[in-house]
């Protein structure tokens, strides 16, 4: 998926896009990426004016009006910094799709610029900052959600190796791990059955394996799952890998 | 709010046959990737060479085409260019006609079901018979094929031996090997009365003429061997330039379709009998199908025309596994049919505008494909050519308001904090389709807009 090679770091400063489901619902996720990221040794910047990353539109089609919303993007993180979005669908949206809808537009070296500066969370801690461990403990059996949007990246393997070194953590697979787990954007809504049917199927898998958490890096993916299994009266709980990260730094499980 | 026709198929889908399309397609899918990963250190190279293989053949159709003329000509075969499904039919039956011949035995290939060739001779008396295992049963169900490899994925073992009981192929029994041997029986009878054999090709190489056939019940084989003329039907796109190309491609195919080393039967048929061969067909002849395969080209989504036919986007696509072949109201469905059928309707193309939407966009269809097809990105094209020729799409939240506010931050952070309003009020009084939608399956999780922005704020003080 990854269409640009990357910008090289230089320093340690980052710009935080939060993504707009965390802006909205997940806030607590957006908290331990910045946290996580002061633990080692990040000064995070937050640009005030950003919304989104484009994606709902660009994947319902309205290429228009997400390109609108791309160049909002890319002038609200214009500086050099490196932009770490703790979303594997939001940071593929700005390094992939957003140059595919950009292709025949006169600004489209500025949108594959910030593509190049752009890392999933796991990503820039694993392969940008070479971290490859995580101290601090956290006691639980954790099913690590692998999201569609990190194929091809190093983003997912990297987020399975930082949760695979805290002491206590205990990984556990589950089948058909390739699947989507149905959640998709707007595709949830377009088609709520084969969606809703989906993630019924990702929820089997899971609770096969019994895990006391299920882990992903992408919000959207927690939030459809999470609220399937809350209709259903069987409530699962769900982290963001940046929580469970933070979290272990506490110590608490 | 309505949702898009596919959930709707998928919806009403019965569960026996959600249950044995599920369960073929995950097999197929399980077995390939084992035996490809097992058989080759990085198998995802392969799949990038084969991608550039045939992108090189689909940028370069106007010089291979004539290139596989001239060789296929050389080689005493006779070549016919059909530009529409209609053309393609008449040539079949001008060949049929110029022989007097009234009976076709058929190999399984999608370009005859594309151009529905089966029932334009039926019309002009001629009777076509599937030899393919599958595609017969298919023609005694009158049915459509719900799978590009596996025709009768839909189908489980007794609703085949009640087609076999019904169309009077012997009393009702439901064990593969006895379903097998009936169908054999009919069909040997059948190959020795038939005038004329029509396969399609897997792959035609421009540098020879050679055209390749692949298949597992030795069907073409005995097609090809009672019947003294051959004829060929096969889409533009199916070239590859060098007789060694095929090992690369056979290999990728056997194991992405199948997961196979290699197919049991492989046909390789340069031309007609020649001098001092003892058998084979005759006559022989090629009829290329364009049949809004250039306007393809001419698009921004010809990659699809690499595509060569496995079926591995189908059997790992979820939402091909919960809707089932015939939800795509295509010849080719899945993935790959839902960029392909769209494109070659041509102008017809809003008929089916809404198959490119029918994707969680998770790119398992690409990790899979043997020629590397970029799908979701095709489909995502798709969509905005949809949506730039006004074609309406339910369920898709409009995205204009969206943008207004996405693009102005003052109002962004307004409606943050003013969407908590939502928490107070009840699923069934909140003015949007789309959040009624979402939980129609799901919980909404508390709307906490803003608090983030507020923690920052007040921590950084």
């Amino acid at each position: 998926m990854l269409t640009a090679g990357r910008t090289p770091l230089a320093g340690k400063r980052v710009q935080l896009m939060a993504t707009c489901l965390c802006d909205a619902f997940h806030d607590d996720a957006a908290r331990a990426t910045v946290e996580v990221l002061e633990h080692l040794g990040c000064e995070v910047a937050f640009p005030e004016g950003q919304t989104c990353c484009g994606q709902p539109a660009f994947n319902g089609g309205d290429w228009h009006a997400s390109r609108k919303v791309v160049r909002h993007a890319v002038r609200t993180f214009a500086s050099a910094d490196p932009v770490v979005v703790p979303s594997g669908s939001c940071a593929a949206m700005l390094f992939h799709g957003a140059a595919l809808e950009f292709e025949h537009e006169p600004d489209l070296p500025e949108v594959v610029a910030l593509g190049r500066r752009t890392w999933e969370l796991g990503d820039f801690i694993v392969n940008g900052l070479g971290v490859r461990s995580w101290p601090g403990r956290f006691d639980a059996r954790v099913a690590l959600h692998r999201s569609c949007h990190t194929r091809g990246t190093g983003s997912s393997d990297a987020v399975a190796l930082l949760l695979g070194s805290i002491s206590g953590v205990r990984m556990v697979e589950f089948g058909e791990g390739e699947q989507c787990c149905g959640f998709g954007g707007t595709f949830s809504v377009a088609f709520p059955n084969i969606s809703g049917a989906m993630g019924d199927l990702k929820l089997d898998h899971v609770r096969d394996a019994h895990p006391d958490i299920l882990v992903s890096g992408d919000m959207g993916c927690l939030m459809h799952l999470g609220g399937i299994a809350a209709k259903e009266g069987k409530p699962i709980r769900t982290m963001h890998f940046a929580q469970v990260l933070r979290d272990a730094l506490a110590g608490r499980p | 709010m309505r949702t898009q026709p596919i959930d709707q198929a998928a919806a009403a889908l019965p569960p026996e046959t959600r249950a044995a399309v599920y369960d073929g397609a995950k097999v197929g899918h399980e077995k390939r990737t084992k035996l490809l990963f097992d058989h080759y250190a990085d198998p995802n190279r392969l799949r990038a060479l084969a991608g550039e293989v045939k992108q090189h053949v689909v940028e370069n159709l106007d010089s291979y085409l004539p290139q596989v003329e001239a060789r296929l000509l050389a080689n005493g075969a006779k070549v016919h260019w059909a530009a529409t499904a209609a053309s393609a039919c008449e040539a079949v039956h001008a060949i049929m006609k110029a022989r007097g011949a009234t009976r076709l035995v058929k190999a399984k290939t999608m370009v005859s079901e594309e151009i529905e060739l089966e029932g334009y001779l039926a019309e002009r008396g001629i009777e076509s018979l599937e030899t393919d295992l599958g595609e017969f049963i298919v023609q005694l169900d009158h049915d459509h094929p719900s799978h590009i490899i596996k025709p009768i994925i839909h189908k489980n073992r007794r609703q085949i031996a009640e087609t076999f009981e019904k169309n009077g192929l012997g009393a009702y029994n439901d064990e593969p090997g006895v379903i097998t041997q009936r169908a054999r029986q009919y069909l040997r009878h059948k190959y020795l009365e038939a005038d004329v054999a029509l396969t399609g090709a897997n792959f035609v190489v421009a540098e020879s003429g050679r055209v390749v056939v692949v298949t597992n019940e030795g069907n073409s084989r005995f097609c090809l061997a009672a019947t003294r003329c051959h004829i060929v039907l096969v889409g533009i796109e199916k070239i590859l330039p060098r007789d060694r190309d095929l090992a690369l491609f056979l290999n990728l195919l056997a194991r992405s379709g199948t997961a196979q080393q290699l197919t049991v039967y492989n046909e390789f048929v340069s031309g007609p009998r020649g001098s001092g061969q003892p058998d084979g067909p005759e006559e022989m002849h090629v009829i290329f199908v364009d049949n809004g395969r250039t306007d393809v080209l001419a698009s921004e989504c010809r990659d699809i025309l690499r595509c060569i036919r496995c079926g591995a986007c189908l059997n790992v696509c979820p939402v091909y596994r919960q809707a089932g072949g015939h939800a795509y109201r295509s010849v080719y469905p899945g993935p790959v049919g839902a960029v392909l059928s769209p494109l070659l309707l041509g102008k017809r193309f809003p008929e089916k505008a809404d198959l490119p939407k029918a994707s969680s966009l998770c790119g398992a269809c690409n990790e899979v494909c043997p020629v590397n097809i970029p799908i979701p990105d095709l489909l995502l094209r798709l969509r905005d050519r949809a949506h730039e020729e006004g074609i309406s799409s339910p369920g898709t939240p409009p995205m204009g308001a969206w943008a207004i506010l996405a693009t102005q931050p003052v109002a962004w952070r307004a409606a943050l904090f003013g969407g908590r309003v939502m928490n107070h009020l009840p699923t069934g009084l909140i003015p949007v389709p789309a959040l009624r939608a979402w939980e129609s399956k799901r919980v909404l999780p508390p709307w906490r807009g803003g608090e983030f922005r507020t923690w920052l704020k007040m921590r950084r003080k």
